[in-house]
């Protein structure tokens, strides 16, 4: 018999249908150790007393990739593959509760730095063990997420970044759906692993699916868990996704590529926050805060009929909009500081920092990939320099390019826009940009490389375009 | 074919970093040797691997750069199984074992 707190006292006994169960003391009812275990937010183990699994929960077959009813008998290092087991087990015998640090390689064959906590019960002469792992990866990796760090993590001045950054803590303590917007790597999975971080819910999973990774009914699956035998191939229960995010927060990203098929039960899996796994009858309630994301103007979508309006309206309950990094003015410059220190520590190289020159062009370049687009540059211009400032030279090349091109646009346009007010009408776009190719050309005695560093190009795109004009 | 099973007692190793022994076995079974590494290292049991001439590595737990560099190497790494090096040699010698498999 084992008292808790002097109050409860239980004792685990097999039922007829070798369950192991808990006999509490107080009304003798049973409860299983099966669902006491999948109340914790952690891969949790119970284990008889040669460290036997007798019990593994789904966080757990989640992690490792093995199921319950497989593992049952089977020393439990052969599951979780940790490098701390003898410690583990030497430990225990001189204490009641041990923990220690240390990592598993997981399903995915990627090593998990985690802390692993075993408690021993005593009844009689048998002994049982609760182990439980709690991966430190995203604690280790990003221990700036702690709350006093959340504001100053999200980094820039510019007014729409201080708007979100005032917004967070709503956005945080709120349990409503939240639909982030923004281009491609404006930062909207950091934004909701920083939301998920800050919240009520940061001890429990974040779970992140890509809708537009997987195909409808492989999609569903993954979101909703299916039973055995729901279709070919489902030998056993799977949990779903959305199961194993139960207390945490479910991020969908790419929601505007979800299947018109699946917005309908996302829908009415929002509606009532309880869901039926493929192929089965038992529904099944979960307590979780969703977060979306997308690239794509769902509105438009909404309007186009490829998007459902009552789900849009759904998930717009409470929305975002992430700036594109060309409308952030001088965050570029605290974007591209913070990334000089990132890779140069991680390069071991004592870079002091970025030229003028070299400013001037981070700030008027436009970035069509955003913040990724700058942490690469900035990664590549680390990794090419080896003095101790960054100048033009140890930037991408493209770069120039494409501001030059840019340039030269501007004045192209300028100039088109002038010949226009002349009440040239009749005078096309086409026409004006052949005649200034041939004016170039021409200037440069039909030299092609010459010609297209006067217009400002690549010679790929006076090639392009000699070839579209027929000028060849 | 050369087969090699990492070792921890009579059962597969859990994990292939901490590999100290291994079982190397040629002719479908008829030549078994067992091998003492002289410390854990999977960079080292790698190197061993190659310098073996090994066709087939039967493993616990490995990470994905050890797995991802044998693959380059032209290696075939049958991962995640669980149960005692015997029976596991039985059904690879059969062409009957698949990553993840528990074998009992």
């Amino acid at each position: 018999m084992i008292f808790l707190d002097g109050k409860y006292a239980f004792s685990f006994v097999y039922s007829d249908k070798n369950w192991l169960i808990m006999k509490a003391k107080c009304n003798e009812s049973f409860i299983k150790v099966k669902d006491i275990l999948e109340a914790i937010p952690y891969g949790a183990a119970f284990l008889d007393e040669n460290f036997r699994v007798v019990f593994i929960n789904s966080f757990l077959e989640a992690l490792t990739g093995y199921k319950s009813e497989e593992v049952k008998g089977l020393d439990i290092n052969q599951i979780i593959k940790t490098n701390v087991f003898k410690e583990l087990t030497a430990g225990i015998k001189k204490e009641e509760k041990l923990s220690i640090e240390g990592d598993i390689i997981d399903v995915h064959r990627r090593r998990i730095p985690v802390k692993i906590t075993v408690t021993r019960f005593s009844q009689g002469e048998n002994r049982w063990f609760m182990l439980v792992l709690e991966d430190l990866s995203r604690l280790k990796e990003k221990s700036l997420f702690l709350p006093q760090f959340g504001m100053e993590f999200i980094l820039g001045n510019s007014p729409a970044i201080l708007k979100i950054k005032e917004m967070l803590p709503i956005f945080a303590t709120s349990n409503a759906t939240l639909l982030i917007e923004g281009e491609t790597g404006t930062g909207k999975d950091f934004l909701a692993e920083v939301i998920h971080k800050l919240s009520p819910r940061a001890n429990n999973p974040f779970i992140k699916v890509n809708c537009g990774a997987l195909p409808e009914p492989l999609l569903e699956s993954e979101l909703f868990g299916h039973v055995k035998g729901a279709f070919t191939g489902a030998n056993a229960d799977k949990p779903g996704m959305i199961k194993l995010a139960n207390g945490g927060t479910l991020f969908l990203t790419e929601i505007g590529d979800l299947p018109f098929a699946l917005q309908v039960k996302l829908l009415t899996f929002l509606d009532d926050k309880e869901f039926y796994p493929l192929g089965s009858s038992k529904k099944v309630k979960v307590d979780v805060r969703v977060i979306v994301a997308t690239n794509k103007k769902l509105r438009q979508m909404v309007k186009e009929g490829k998007f459902r309006e009552d789900l849009f309206y759904r998930l717009n309950v409470l929305k975002v909009q992430l700036p594109p990094l060309r409308e952030r003015g001088d965050d570029i410059l605290i974007l591209a500081d913070y990334f000089l220190k990132e890779f140069s520590e991680k390069a071991h190289k004592k870079i002091k920092g970025f030229s003028e020159q070299v400013l001037k062009v981070l700030r008027s370049y436009k970035y069509p990939g955003n913040i990724r687009e700058l942490k690469n540059i900035v990664e590549y211009a680390v990794h090419v320099c080896s003095d101790d400032w960054i100048t033009e030279k140890h930037l991408p090349e493209y770069l120039f390019t494409a501001i030059n091109e840019e340039d030269q646009q501007k004045t192209l346009a300028k100039d088109w826009s002038s010949l226009k007010t002349q009440k040239n009408e009749s005078f096309t776009w086409a026409e004006f940009e052949k005649k200034k190719i041939i004016e170039a050309l021409t200037s440069c005695d039909g030299k092609k490389t010459e010609a297209a560093k006067k217009l400002g190009w690549a010679r790929s795109t006076l090639w392009r375009k000699l070839k579209k004009y027929g000028l060849e | 074919m050369k087969i090699l099973i990492t070792l921890e007692k009579d059962h597969v190793a859990p994990r292939f970093d901490f590999t100290r022994e291994v079982l190397i076995v040629e002719n479908k079974g008829e030549k078994v040797r067992t091998v003492i590494l002289p410390r854990s290292s999977a960079e080292e049991l790698c190197s061993f691997i190659l310098a073996e001439n090994i066709d087939l590595v039967v493993c616990g737990g490995i990470e994905e750069t050890y797995y991802q560099y044998l693959l380059w190497k032209k290696i075939r790494v049958i991962d995640r199984v669980i149960g005692p090096a015997k029976e596991v040699l039985k059904r690879v010698i059969k062409n009957n074992l698949k990553e993840g498999e528990i074998v009992k």
